[in-house]
Formats: structure tokens, C-alpha cells, sequence
């Protein structure tokens, strides 16, 4: 029901009438995979979390994750930590609101992260999703599905980066390992 | 469920009898086009639309609407028909709106008969267009499928026809459609509802066979009735609840005018309508109407329903030409007094993030130039010729661009700040308003303890004029300690030490003062040590209107005493708490909050005095007994690290401009200014006689 989008696909957020899109979030929802074996109904729990680090030319400046929930200029917002998953049943468990408008005027890109925090690769995450929505219509951009995502425990979801006098997402979906965005940005360098 | 779907994206069909359903913010024609397998219309007996409603399995409205059905039997539809495209225009002729681009966006959605959603779209993006093919139905293999389509055509209705085949009639039915629609227009009475939306406002729709007022709409009213738009409703009338006297200000163009975001929603008399579909999600809307308003919104507020869009809200909160003007009171809250709080607050917060956004910006630009001038040193080449100048003033040149670019986004948000300012300031309540604010000349005793209390200003060197107030919550958690030491602002330096102190204890007594009179009558008691008698002066409007629980405490004995009385109290409330037993305390007992003013301390202490002091400082805020400490840290030197658990307990104020508060959002130093009563003015006085009068009335 929603575009999946491709590795490198990019999406002008820029709308016809020459606004921008001024409010995006990235939803995170996950279930945990139920263990095999002798006491197949326990489920392991799993904490993903969702990041997102902001980069001036290059340089990250900031960054908004669980321990840190607002960017201080207020423009990226972090809705709160969750533990376990799977509360909101098919909804966000864990979103990253960005506030287009108020972003920095030396803030050129922004990446988005996933990361298992743990240690469960994807391939023990039941129903996994991370999305990007227009906050202002609800309506979805695109749609990445975590499951099956072989052995990591992290993704490089998606950036997204002033183009003109907009802004543009570039679905990037490169798989990576790590516990925090920290240990994930060697691999985002090279998408800047 | 239904499907949302985004431009492009299909979605099967799994039955035959859908009904399609339309809403945009304002009248809009909606009509369908029957095409064969290579999208081409056979003719213009091909084409629903309002002036030929009815074709073999389907049906469109006959007159231009914000909600449309439509209903449409895939089986029913003639052998040839591989898809029906249904498309959306805006009623040509005057009032309406020029282009999509100026409503809202409209939404359609595809239903059973009865209701049950399968597929909505919204249909965004429009701007200049007039015509717009919403959706298609198509046959693809025998079964039929919905695909989102959104594509609009700015040359209108004859446009979109000529695009499916009909190029030669297209203007003829174009023009059919527009003289049905005109009829309709005739035959209804005009009265869209005003939405309160700025769109709306200023654009008049032109008069729709919808309207709010229920059946009211006559049919067949002889003769044609011009176009009138309708006067808006005066903004802000439904708010009651926010215009609580306190406020005492209009508050024009409210967004939560109840029947705002309700416009869309306007019934089709054409198709009355039992069981509006109630799964498109009207939470964002009623969202929009923010606290307060006129209906109750039972969806949660932290999660948004990730099903169905809904058409844009009617009356956005910033317009196309800029923020909405700001409104006193635009925060969530129980009361007035709550909202402003948190309106305050969220200013606060505001300030401080907008403020972090340009100091960034500014530290980058700086940091990205030096960096770059490095380079240009470094590189040997750059010595020959002018390219190391050239690069030199490319490197300066991005950096003051940025710099500019950063200045341009904080006087934004200043200037929005501001003007929020300039209407939350005047409808404070008493307890946060400056003593300058004329509120308090009609200062009444109040009834009950107010959420917070203005202790002064603060401001940040970036935001120019813009003060915002710093309120800190009743009962205080803290005590506070007016600092008489010379302060490091150039204010502070200037002043000699004499001065200062008096003007400690000046700030002291406003406090206390407006400690007093926001707080009911015998529910704070104030006392005062002034061991030297050196606040004297000072302490004169307090001892003149008698509102002092006693005549300050003098000399060694006098600090004594009322520590000692302080002490006793703090313990057996405590014990009475502890112990679970409030109705054990002795029946003398003040049950006020009380606070203690400290005037020169330590001078008159021994260090017994300040160890009971310092008993006060730890255990007095949980059970109501709080201190203001007027002192110079360096005076109490010789006590060494022993009493800096006491300072560092204490909230610490100035006398003067300083900046040593912190926010605890991003950590900039603010400057505080205390809120002083202007110089001349009988304000404190006025009100302190006020509150001694209905305290004698309270005999209390």
C-alpha cells in the first residue's frame, strides 16, 4: 500500500506549487520475533532505535537519538526511547520529527539511522518498518521493510539534504553494524 | 481498511457498487468520463457531469459541492469501458477560487454503499490548476482496479477533456458543464459556511449548493440569487472558555473557531447523507482546533492514526502570506492561568532553540573560514599572483553569506516571537506581570494560589528588545537569594557597594511583595530579619501597610526568636506529616506558608543562628517555610566551604542586569533583570494597602 522506495532513489520533497515540504518524521515499528525451542513463548526483547544525525558541510554538528531527544536548535525532535517494540502494533514505535522550516541555515543534510541497540540482528526483528511520512498530511513517502535484513544490526536509512531552496530525501538503505549511530559513522561518510 | 494512496498507486477493487466520495474545502464540480482501452472517450455522451448526471452505472452530483457521491456499478458499465476517470473542477464564474492551489486539498475516497472504506487519496500538490483527474477505475484483466492519478490541468476542464479525445467538443461540454453548474448555483441559496479559514476569508467561495444550515437550503427559491459572499462570523465568539476576564483581550481569528474545521464536512443536500464514512480521520482537524475549542478531541495526542489523510485542514495555522497572527493563551492547559504558563515557557524555549540555530550557524561559518584561510596559507601556490587573495575573499565571502543567511532565520523568529510577546504580555495575570504592567492597578486579593510567579525578565544578547519572562511554579521549591555582592555586569561594577545593597533589598521587598499579594489572604506569612536594621528603608512600604507577620527581628535576640519559632514550626509539621497525624498539630499553630527574609547575613548570626538556618534551608520548602537570603557571599567568607551546600541550595537573583541563569534546553546564559517596581510609581504600596485591607476584612 505504500512506495517502496529503492536503494539511491531520491524524492524531491518539493511540491508543485513551489512551497517546500516543511515537517517529515521517520516511524520506526518493530515486533520481536518469537524464540524457538523449549520456552518458545518467551520473546526476546529487542530495542531498535531510531537516529538522526545532522552534518554541515560534512561535519556532524548534532545529533538526536535516545540520549539526547531534541537537536538544540529544536528543529529535529525525537519522540522518546522504546525498550521493547511492538506497542504500537503496525504504528511508530520510535519516530524522529523534523521541522524542515527551523533547521539551521548551515545544516545541509541530515541522515537517518536505524540501529539495533541489543545486538539482534534484523533477522530477529518480526514486522520491522521504518517509514518517512509529510507530517503535514500523514501521507507516506517511503516505506523500508527491516525484516529479513540478513545480518546487521544497523541500516543508513535515508538522508535528507537542501536542494535549491528546498529539500530533497534520498532513500539510501545501506546496511551496517553498530550499537549507536556513533559506530555507524564510518559507513555514513561516504553517502554525504 | 482503506488504503491510503499516494500519487500513481492502485489498489484492487473488490466489489462492483462503489460509492466515491469527495471533499475539498470549498464548492468544487466533480464529474466522470467513461473511456475505452486506449483512454478515449467515444463522445460527450460519455462524460457525467452535472449537466448530464446520470450514465448507465454511474452517477455524479448536479451541482458543485464541498462533498460529493458519487456512485458507480462496475458491472453495469458497458462492455467498452476499460476506465472511468473521475475528475474535479473548480466552478468557473465569480467569488470562487481561481486555482486548487488556493484550497484546500481535496480528498477522495473509494467506498462501499455502505461505507466501509478501500482506498483514499488526497489529492496534494495542486496549484494553479482547475481541473484535476482525481482517480481512474480500470479494467485490467477483468478485474477492475483504482489507480491515485492527480493530474491537473491549469487550461481547465476543456483541457482535461481534450486530453481524453474529446478534443474537438471539449469546449462545448466545458462550457455545459459550468451553465449546469451555474444553474444549480441559482437554484440553491448561497451560504457556504464561513470556515474561519484565511483561504476562505479572502477569497469568498462562491455560493455552494452546500450549506450548513441543514435542511434549510430551499430548493427552486424563484429567480436567480446573485452570488453573495457571506460576512465572516465575528472571530473568536465561540472561545468561551479562553476569554476568561484575566485575559482581557479579543482574540482575533482564532483557529479554534469550532466551526473552522468543520467546513469540509458540509453536507450534499443533493445526497443527504446517513453514515458520513467515519473512518477518514477527522482527528487532524479537530487536532487543529487546538485547546479549548468549541468540540472535544478524544483521539490521543501523542499518536496520530497512520491511516487515512485527511484533506487538509480548512483553516491552516499559518497562511500563505506568513505565521497566523500570534493569540495570548496559545498553549494547552486547564485554565488561563495554566495556558499562559506554558505559552511562556514555550517562548522560552523558542528563544533559546532559535538562538542556538544562529549561534551554530555563526560558530560554522567561523570555523569553516578559518579553516579555509589555513588552506590558503598553507598552499604554496596561492603566494603567486592574486589567487591567494582571490580565495581569501571567496572563503570571507561564504562566510559572511552564512552568517547573513543565519541573521535572516533568527530575526524571523524573533520578529514572530515578538509579536507573540507584545499580545501574551498584556493579558497576563497579576502573578506574571511586570509591576509596570497596569494589571495591577485593579489588583484584587486573589482567591487561590496562582501556578507560578514573575520574578524578573530574561533576555539573551541576540534578541534585541524581546524580554521574556521568568516564571518559576508556587509553593517555590526553592529558596532564593537576592545576591548584594557587586555583580560582574558592567551595571554591577559601576555601582558601589552601599548601593547595591540598598538595591538587594528593594528587589527583596518586590518580591516579597509580590510573594504576598498573589498568594489569598492568610496563606503566607512573611517574616523579616534585619539583624543591623539596615534594610530599614527599604522594608518601609511592607512595615507602613502592616502585612508583615511581625516588626522586623533586630539584634542578636530577635534573630534568635523568630528562628527559633520557624524551627519549632518546621518540626512539628514535619512530625505531624511524618507521623501521618495533621489534625495532632496545636491548635495555634499558622498553617500559612512562611517565608523569612534574611537581610545582611550573617551579620547578627552565631554559628548556632546559622546552623538553624541552614536546618531551615534543607527541610523548610517540604512543609512550607522559605527563605530569601539578602547577602554578599564574600561576607560570609569566613565560614569557609561550610555554607556552600546553603548557597548552592538557593535560587540566585540579582539586584542588577546579570547573566548567570542557565535554560535547560540548550545552556545559554541569560541575563536576568529583576522585575522592579518603575521608579515613582505607588504601585507596591497601592497594592499592599489592598491586601491589608481585605486581610482585616478576612479578619485574619
Amino acid at each position: 500500500m505504500t512506495v517502496n522506495m529503492t536503494k539511491g532513489q531520491a524524492i524531491s520533497l518539493q511540491k508543485n506549487d513551489g512551497g517546500t515540504l516543511t515537517a517529515v518524521r521517520m516511524g520506526l515499528g518493530w515486533q520481536a520475533a518469537p524464540r524457538r525451542g523449549l520456552f518458545g513463548s518467551r520473546t526476546r526483547e529487542i530495542d531498535l532505535d531510531a537516529s538522526a544525525v545532522l552534518f554541515a558541510d560534512k561535519q556532524p554538528v548534532d545529533v538526536v537519538f535516545f540520549r539526547h531527544l531534541v537537536s538544540d536548535d529544536g528543529s529535529v525532535r525525537h519522540t522518546g526511547d522504546n525498550l521493547v517494540g511492538g506497542a504500537g502494533q503496525g504504528g511508530d514505535d520510535e519516530a524522529v520529527l523534523v521541522d524542515l522550516a527551523r533547521v539551521p541555515v548551515h545544516i545541509d543534510q541530515i541522515v537517518f539511522t536505524v540501529n539495533s541497540f541489543t545486538g539482534q540482528t534484523f533477522q530477529e526483528v518480526q514486522n520491522a518498518f521504518c517509514r518517512l511520512v509529510d507530517e503535514t498530511n500523514g501521507q507516506e513517502l517511503a516505506r523500508y521493510t527491516l525484516a529479513g535484513g540478513g545480518q546487521y544490526t544497523a541500516q543508513i536509512m535515508a538522508k535528507v539534504h537542501r536542494a535549491g531552496q528546498g529539500w530533497q530525501m534520498t532513500a539510501l538503505g545501506t546496511p551496517a553494524n553498530g550499537r549507536t549511530f556513533q559506530d555507524l559513522m564510518p559507513a555514513i561518510l561516504p553517502h554525504l | 481498511m482503506t488504503a491510503e494512496l499516494v500519487r500513481g498507486q492502485n489498489h484492487p477493487l473488490s466489489r462492483a457498487r462503489l460509492e466515491i466520495r469527495v471533499s475539498a474545502g470549498g464548492p468544487v464540480v466533480a464529474g466522470a468520463v467513461l473511456c475505452d482501452e486506449h483512454g478515449r472517450a467515444a463522445g460527450p455522451e460519455q462524460v457525467a457531469h452535472p449537466g448530464a448526471p446520470v450514465l448507465p452505472g454511474l452517477e455524479v452530483s448536479r451541482q458543485a459541492a464541498a462533498d460529493h457521491r458519487l456512485a458507480v456499478d462496475l458491472d453495469v458499465l458497458p462492455e467498452a469501458v476499460h476506465r472511468v476517470d473521475v475528475l474535479l473542477a473548480l466552478p468557473s464564474g465569480a467569488g470562487g477560487p481561481a486555482r486548487f492551489g488556493a484550497v484546500a486539498a481535496p480528498f477522495v475516497a473509494v467506498t462501499g454503499v455502505d461505507g466501509t472504506g478501500i482506498a483514499s487519496y488526497t489529492v496534494t500538490g495542486l496549484d494553479s490548476e482547475t481541473a484535476v483527474v482525481a482517480l481512474e477505475l480500470y479494467r485490467r484483466q477483468g478485474a477492475w482496479k483504482v489507480r491515485a492519478v492527480g493530474q491537473g490541468y491549469a487550461g481547465g476542464l476543456a483541457e482535461l477533456l481534450t486530453d481524453l479525445g474529446l478534443a474537438d467538443r471539449a469546449h462545448r461540454i466545458a462550457g455545459d458543464v459550468h451553465e449546469a453548474v451555474a444553474r444549480g448555483i441559482a437554484r440553491s441559496v448561497p451560504a457556504p459556511h464561513p470556515a474561519g479559514s484565511s483561504d476562505l476569508l479572502r477569497q469568498p467561495a462562491a455560493p455552494a449548493a452546500a450549506s450548513d444550515q441543514g435542511g434549510a437550503t430551499p430548493h427552486g427559491a424563484p429567480g436567480p440569487v446573485p452570488p453573495q459572499p457571506v460576512p465572516p462570523q465575528p472571530p473568536g465568539s465561540p472561545c468561551g472558555p479562553q476569554s476568561t476576564p484575566a485575559s482581557g483581550t479579543p482574540q482575533p481569528g482564532r483557529p479554534a473557531d469550532p466551526t473552522g474545521p468543520a467546513a469540509p464536512r458540509q453536507p450534499d443536500p443533493a445526497a443527504p447523507q446517513p453514515g458520513h464514512p467515519a473512518g477518514t480521520g477527522r482527528s487532524a482537524p479537530a487536532a487543529a482546533a487546538g485547546p479549548g475549542g468549541g468540540r472535544i478531541d478524544y483521539s490521543h495526542p501523542g499518536r496520530r492514526p497512520a491511516a487515512a489523510p485527511t484533506p487538509q485542514p480548512a483553516a491552516p495555522q499559518t497562511g500563505p502570506d506568513g505565521p497566523a497572527r500570534p493569540v495570548a493563551g496559545d498553549a494547552t492547559g486547564w485554565s488561563m492561568d495554566e495556558r499562559l504558563y506554558n505559552q511562556v515557557w514555550g517562548m522560552f524555549e523558542d528563544l533559546a532553540r532559535a538562538t542556538a540555530a544562529y549561534r551554530s550557524a555563526v560558530d560554522f561559518a567561523e570555523s569553516r573560514r578559518e579553516q579555509e584561510l589555513d588552506k590558503v596559507l598553507s598552499d604554496p601556490r596561492s603566494r603567486i599572483g592574486g589567487r591567494g587573495d582571490a580565495a581569501r575573499e571567496a572563503a570571507r565571502a561564504k562566510h559572511d553569506q552564512l552568517v547573513d543567511r543565519a541573521r535572516e532565520a533568527l530575526d524571523r523568529d524573533l520578529a514572530q516571537l515578538t509579536a507573540e510577546a507584545e499580545v501574551v504580555e498584556p493579558a497576563l495575570p497579576p502573578a506574571y506581570a511586570g509591576w509596570d504592567n497596569p494589571v495591577w492597578h485593579g489588583y484584587r486579593v486573589p482567591m487561590e494560589l496562582p501556578m507560578a510567579l514573575r520574578l524578573g525578565d530574561l533576555r539573551l544578547p541576540e534578541s534585541g528588545g524581546l524580554r521574556i519572562p521568568m516564571l518559576v511554579r508556587l509553593p517555590l521549591e526553592r529558596g532564593l537569594w537576592i545576591d548584594s555582592g557587586r555583580a560582574a555586569s558592567p551595571e554591577g561594577m559601576s555601582a558601589d557597594s552601599g548601593t547595591v545593597r540598598r538595591l538587594a533589598m528593594d528587589t527583596a521587598v518586590a518580591h516579597a511583595a509580590r510573594l504576598l499579594a498573589v498568594h489569598p489572604p492568610g496563606e503566607f506569612a512573611v517574616h523579616v530579619v534585619d539583624a543591623a536594621g539596615a534594610g530599614a528603608p527599604s522594608l518601609a512600604p511592607l512595615v507602613r501597610t502592616g502585612v508583615l507577620a511581625g516588626a522586623p527581628a533586630t539584634g542578636a535576640a530577635g534573630v534568635d526568636d523568630v528562628l527559633t519559632r520557624l524551627t519549632e514550626r518546621v518540626d512539628l509539621v514535619q512530625m505531624a506529616v511524618r507521623g501521618g497525624a495533621a489534625d495532632a498539630l496545636p491548635p495555634g499553630l499558622d498553617t500559612a506558608a512562611q517565608l523569612l527574609i534574611v537581610n545582611d547575613f550573617p551579620h547578627g548570626f552565631d554559628d548556632r543562628a546559622v546552623t538553624r538556618l541552614r536546618y531551615l534551608a534543607d527541610e523548610g520548602p517540604a512543609v512550607g517555610v522559605h527563605l530569601m537570603l539578602v547577602a554578599d557571599r564574600e561576607d560570609a567568607a569566613a565560614y569557609g566551604p561550610l555554607l556552600d551546600p546553603l548557597w548552592r541550595s538557593l535560587l540566585r537573583l540579582t539586584p542588577v542586569a546579570d547573566d548567570h541563569l542557565i535554560d535547560p534546553w540548550v545552556g545559554h546564559a541569560w541575563t536576568y533583570e529583576p522585575a522592579l517596581v518603575p521608579p515613582g510609581s505607588q504601585v507596591l504600596e497601592q497594592v499592599l494597602t489592598r491586601l491589608a485591607e481585605t486581610r482585616r476584612s478576612w479578619g485574619r
